[in-house]
């Protein structure tokens, strides 16, 4: 079987789509590329290449301080993207939509700016045991400066975190609760509203790591009632060094600003300064215009698509995959959560990850290797390294097929 | 699909490594870690004068970095301290560079095919920077490919 038979009833036509990625285009050592390492980062469709080439060729200059013509071009389609974002996670407003580098910079953003102000001896951050590096070490910092103490929500043998255990965390010294909204290494998607409305019955705040979730669902924050949420442009079929910060206006407005410079000021002397309104307080310098345009390109060709048709398939996708590795002897799925999106992480008896990555790779078939920056999930399942498959909705059943063929062949080679 | 970079004499070693178990009477024990992918191995070395007279290696990793350790042993038995660290530069240069010579290599040139992957220069060199850090301090620590 190569072809999902309910995303192809669904309307969903997964070639129509690949055409629109030029890299997935080509041999890689003689065999057609097969990419499965998108929770690392995604391909970009033509519309994000086109973009970014025309901001360069045409339209650049700098935003935000120019009267000529280029720069109130570049000015526009840069803040467009704001607007664009605002649709992507259903924000009240454009001002609480901060561009930073990614995911990484959002929760150092948040770490540094509201936790060193709010943080203090003796308060609680609460993580999960899913979590990316990203995501552990800035409130490890913190809590080491402010002798805060950092505890873990974990999770059980099928990589789903144990809520139980959760509301047994939480308490008045309980400051925030930062986790992922997805598991990049297992790809379990977490009962956010819920660990969300709990840490709010506590009186904490939340931080979601959007970065693994975006690609493959409908976010909306006003839902959730996430106070801060944050993602990649590149993990969302966007250029890399360009993410969004989402916060809540109160809590943005009375954190301090995170870097000092340009277009982050009102007024400066030298005696004062005053700091600019939301969103550019937390935007010191010039930003990354041309990544901030490949985003705007990239969110528009999710929603032509539509996040509901993207899900529905990658469902079917994942599932195909899940099934199609099960069969393989000697193959064990880490992480089985009972929702779970895009992601096959798998070891194989025997046979080390690195191993099986680089004879997959002389098939044309990328995956990625290693503890996937969760060095904590590997620990607690016991190996020290994972293959990883991970999709997206440019991936199709005869790709897991030949994944599934590709890793017979890598069993032949160390039977 | 055994190719050049998996040849069988690395096959061989990674299914059933030489030299690998724990040494009670080792003059010198170092652990080396590659953070990268979490290969971790450690090293046992018997010198006798400036002579390496046994040497053996416990660890999980790669095929790769398995038959690497494995072969080094091997090779180690026998060579004097500078012996070896001359063949360690050996090595370095066969698996990073297109025109080392593979003469007085022996067995260790099946590792050639590495250096048409990059990613992969850790894992065969690992075994190789334990060693020199046994070799040039004889203490008690661990060394890291990065």
């Amino acid at each position: 079987m190569s072809t999902l038979t309910s995303a192809v009833q669904a309307g969903f036509d997964v070639e129509k789509v690949r055409a629109d990625f030029p890299v997935l285009k080509q041999k890689v050592h003689g065999k057609p590329l097969i990419y499965l390492d998108s929770a690392a980062t995604a391909q970009k469709p033509f519309a994000v290449v086109e973009a970014i080439r025309r901001f360069h060729e045409v339209d650049c200059a700098n935003i935000h301080r120019g009267v000529h013509e280029l720069s109130q071009r570049s000015t526009a389609a840069y803040e467009e993207t704001r607007g664009k974002v605002k649709k992507f996670l259903n924000s009240r407003s454009k001002n609480e939509l901060i561009f930073v580098r990614g995911t990484t910079e959002g929760i150092n953003l948040v770490a540094s700016t509201w936790g060193r102000k709010n943080v203090h001896e003796g308060d609680e951050i609460i993580i999960s045991a899913l979590e990316h590096h990203s995501n552990i070490v800035p409130w490890q910092m913190l809590c080491e400066e402010k002798n805060a103490r950092l505890r873990v929500i974990p999770m059980n043998d099928r990589g789903e975190l144990i809520l139980e255990e959760y509301e047994k965390l939480l308490n008045p010294r309980t400051r925030m609760v930062a986790f992922a909204h997805v598991s990049n290494a297992l790809g379990t998607i977490t009962p956010a509203r819920q660990i969300i409305e709990m840490a709010h019955r506590a009186g904490a705040l939340t931080l979601v790591d959007g970065a693994q979730a975006t690609p493959h669902m409908k976010v909306d924050v006003q839902a959730l009632d996430a106070d801060f949420y944050t993602f990649s442009g590149h993990k969302v079929f966007g250029p890399t060094g360009i993410g969004i910060l989402y916060g809540k206006t109160k809590l943005l407005n009375a954190m301090p600003p995170y870097q000092g410079g340009g277009d982050m000021i009102k007024v400066v002397t030298f005696e004062k300064t005053t700091y600019n309104d939301l969103p550019y307080k937390f935007e010191a310098g010039t930003p990354n215009i041309a990544g901030g345009i490949g985003l705007g390109a990239a969110l528009d060709y999710i929603h032509a698509i539509g996040l509901d048709k993207i899900a529905a398939y990658e469902h079917d996708l994942l599932q195909y995959g899940t099934e199609a590795l099960t069969r393989i002897p000697g193959l064990r799925l880490i992480g089985t959560a009972r929702d779970k999106a895009a992601v096959l992480s798998f070891v194989i008896e025997g046979i080390h990850p690195h191993d099986i990555g680089t004879l997959l790779d002389r098939q044309g078939i990328a995956v990625r290797t290693g503890h996937h920056c969760a060095q904590p999930v590997m620990d607690w399942f016991q190996v020290p390294a994972t293959t990883r498959a991970s999709l997206a909705f440019y991936n199709t059943a005869a790709e897991i097929d030949a994944l599934a063929a590709g890793l017979q062949k890598v069993k032949e080679v160390f039977s | 699909m055994v190719d050049d970079l998996y040849q069988e004499i690395i096959l061989d070693h990674s299914r059933s490594p030489r030299n690998c178990h724990p040494m009670e009477d080792a003059t010198s024990k170092v652990e080396g870690y590659n953070p990268l992918c979490g290969d971790k191995l450690r090293l046992y070395l018997k010198m006798r004068g400036d002579v390496v007279e046994d040497a053996s290696f416990v660890g999980s990793g790669c095929a790769i970095s398995t038959a690497s350790a494995s072969l080094m042993t091997e090779a180690m038995k026998g060579k004097s301290r500078s012996e070896a660290l001359k063949l360690m530069e050996r090595f370095h240069e066969l698996v990073t560079t297109d025109t080392a010579a593979a003469h007085d290599l022996g067995k260790l040139v099946v590792f050639c095919g590495v250096r048409d992957y990059p990613a992969r220069v850790k894992c065969a060199t690992l075994a190789w920077h334990t060693l020199k850090s046994a070799l040039t301090n004889e203490t008690e620590e661990t060394v890291s490919t990065e």
